[in-house]
């Protein structure tokens, strides 16, 4: 049986819908991404008071790009031979953060522009034995309503 | 003037994949550079080594371990890492340390042994490590960073692969006339639309190589520069060691997320430009004042965003100015006379003094075919992983 897990732990959530999981300071609102931090990056602001927060699950192309080789470890390619996939920044308007994330299975650079809308899907990034990891990407919507792409 | 340092002496092993130590590429480049200054190694105060981190510990403290090559002779040392902006780390240390009135002579040493293919993390599993992070959960590569910069200045100001191969053509002549370059041919804009895509839009002539190679700059106090005759020096006038200031809203190698701007106004300039805009402000010039420009082209698109970075044209306006000529040798402002990273590669803890050995040469009018008319200031400027900014303005 094989049992779906995140590749990391406390960034994102998996159950539909997912989301990306940010800290924001309880102090001064500034949020970060990864949720990594136990302190405010604020350097106007001392708080260590940073609440886990779900991000915005939709936000506009900051730009974006492919990788035509595969990159090196600790990279693991899914795919044997491998597969070129697309990367995109991605502008979340709330929070007025730039997140890059792989593009969702089956989408390239043709189907973005900067300034268009995705929105965030998990996906298996690798899957290792009978456990899938799964990972955060950014999907088209193409329809130009979140939810309803393809 | 008395606040400025000097450039004695500068030195340079030819770039390459000549896969030796990268001790004896340092070790050739410093006693190239002693020799230009006509400087005793033994009557230098103060070394400082670029630091190279895939070299192993005599890489992590390479200033002691260029000072133990050359001989010990009982200098003060310092080894600096700022990633790509080692090299100008290395040097502001030691101009700073001439000012502050505590050394008179200083060597400045990068030196590196590069391995093959795509600059890789360190090896091990470092789920704490944002490089190693990048390369895990998104596979993004330097070449996919520089192809996301790429890409904004096509879908912003319609630039295009044939703006980005021009600037391949334009170093590549200016190369070619460069004794320490690694790739010294011509390319045409043909060659490099035919090369494979790495990271769309970039193809693979579009990015710069990693390399082997070294360079080394001897400083001196104007007491040094009285010691050694009244011959015309080239001058720092500035160094930037910039950082960003918060939110930094760049998307920068090596970082997943940029910071937030949602409670804190981001600055009215980024981080690249500020970088250059601290370096005119203490030498007290502008971009106006500029003879020529070295700047770190990891990627041909990215020298475009660099013209408008160190203020040489408005935003959007860099492919115009390519066009034109006028950063071609010849040109009103020529960028990257040395070839730049297109020609050479990238040496990590050398490039940053490598762009300054080649200001130095085109201010003293020693830069032969490269040679621009009557150059009287230069600037060089580059940006490190992680929040490193790397400016470096010189005069006459
Ligand atoms: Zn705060």
């Amino acid at each position: 049986m094989t049992t779906a897990v995140p590749v990391i732990d406390g960034w994102f959530t998996i159950d539909e819908p997912p989301t990306l999981l940010g800290r924001r300071c309880t102090e001064c609102g500034t949020y970060q991404f990864p949720p990594t931090g136990s302190w405010c990056p604020n350097p106007g602001c001392i708080s260590e008071d940073m609440e886990t927060v779900p991000l915005s699950a939709t936000g506009t192309v900051w730009s974006y790009t492919d990788a035509q080789y595969q990159p090196p470890p600790p990279y693991v390619s899914r795919n044997d031979p491998y597969q070129p996939f697309a990367i995109a920044a991605v502008e979340l308007e709330r929070e007025q953060i730039i997140i890059l994330g792989q593009v969702a299975d089956g989408f390239g650079v043709g189907d973005l522009r900067v300034g268009s809308t995705v929105e965030l899907v998990v996906e298996p990034l690798e899957t290792d034995g009978e456990t899938v990891k799964l990972v955060w990407r950014w999907r088209p919507v193409v329809s130009g309503e979140a939810g309803d792409a393809r | 003037m008395s606040g400025d340092v000097a450039v004695l002496g500068v030195g340079m092993h030819p770039w390459g994949k000549w896969g030796r130590p990268f001790v004896s590429y340092g070790v050739a480049a410093a006693r190239a550079a002693l020799a230009d200054a006509g400087v005793d190694w033994k009557d230098v105060d103060f070394i400082v080594g670029g630091e190279t981190v895939r070299n192993g510990y005599g890489g992590y403290v390479a200033g002691s371990t260029m000072a133990r090559a050359l001989g010990w002779n009982g200098a003060r040392v310092a080894t600096c890492y700022a990633a790509c902006a080692s090299g100008s780390a290395a040097i502001e240390a030691a101009r700073t340390r001439i000012l502050a009135g505590l050394c008179d002579l200083a060597l400045v040493v990068g030196a590196d042994t590069t391995p093959k293919g795509f600059l890789a993390p360190n090896a091990g599993e470092r789920w704490d490590d944002p490089d190693w992070l990048r390369f895990r959960l998104i596979g993004a590569t330097n070449p996919a960073f520089f192809g996301l910069y790429a890409r904004r200045r096509m879908d912003l100001y319609g630039a295009g692969p044939a703006d980005f191969a021009a600037v391949k053509v334009k170093n590549s002549r200016h190369g070619v006339h460069n004794p320490n370059a690694r790739y010294r041919k011509e390319v045409s804009a043909e060659d490099v639309m035919a090369s494979p895509v790495v990271s769309d839009p970039l193809r693979l002539l579009d990015i710069c190589a990693t390399s082997d190679g070294a360079a080394a700059v001897v400083l001196g106090s104007a007491a040094a520069v009285r010691k050694l005759g009244s011959a015309a020096r080239v001058r720092i006038r500035s160094v930037s060691t910039v950082t960003p200031r918060f939110p930094n809203t760049a998307v920068d190698l090596p970082d997943i997320a940029t910071d937030s701007a949602a409670t804190v106004t981001a600055p009215a300039i980024g981080f690249r430009e500020s970088i250059a805009a601290a370096a005119y402000e203490e030498a007290g010039l502008g971009p106006q004042d500029l003879s020529l420009a070295e700047v770190y082209d990891l990627s041909t698109a990215l020298e475009l965003d660099w013209y408008e970075d160190i203020g040489l044209c408005a935003r959007g306006e860099a492919e115009k100015l390519l066009h034109e000529g006028a950063t071609t040798i010849g040109g009103r402002v020529p960028v990257n006379t040395s070839g730049g990273l297109a020609c050479f590669g990238e040496a990590v803890p050398a490039q940053a003094i490598s762009q300054v050995c080649e200001v130095t040469w085109q201010l003293r009018g020693q830069a032969g075919a490269r040679q621009v008319d009557g150059a009287r200031v230069g600037l060089t400027i580059n940006q490190g992983l992680f929040g490193h900014g790397s400016c470096v303005i010189l005069s006459t």
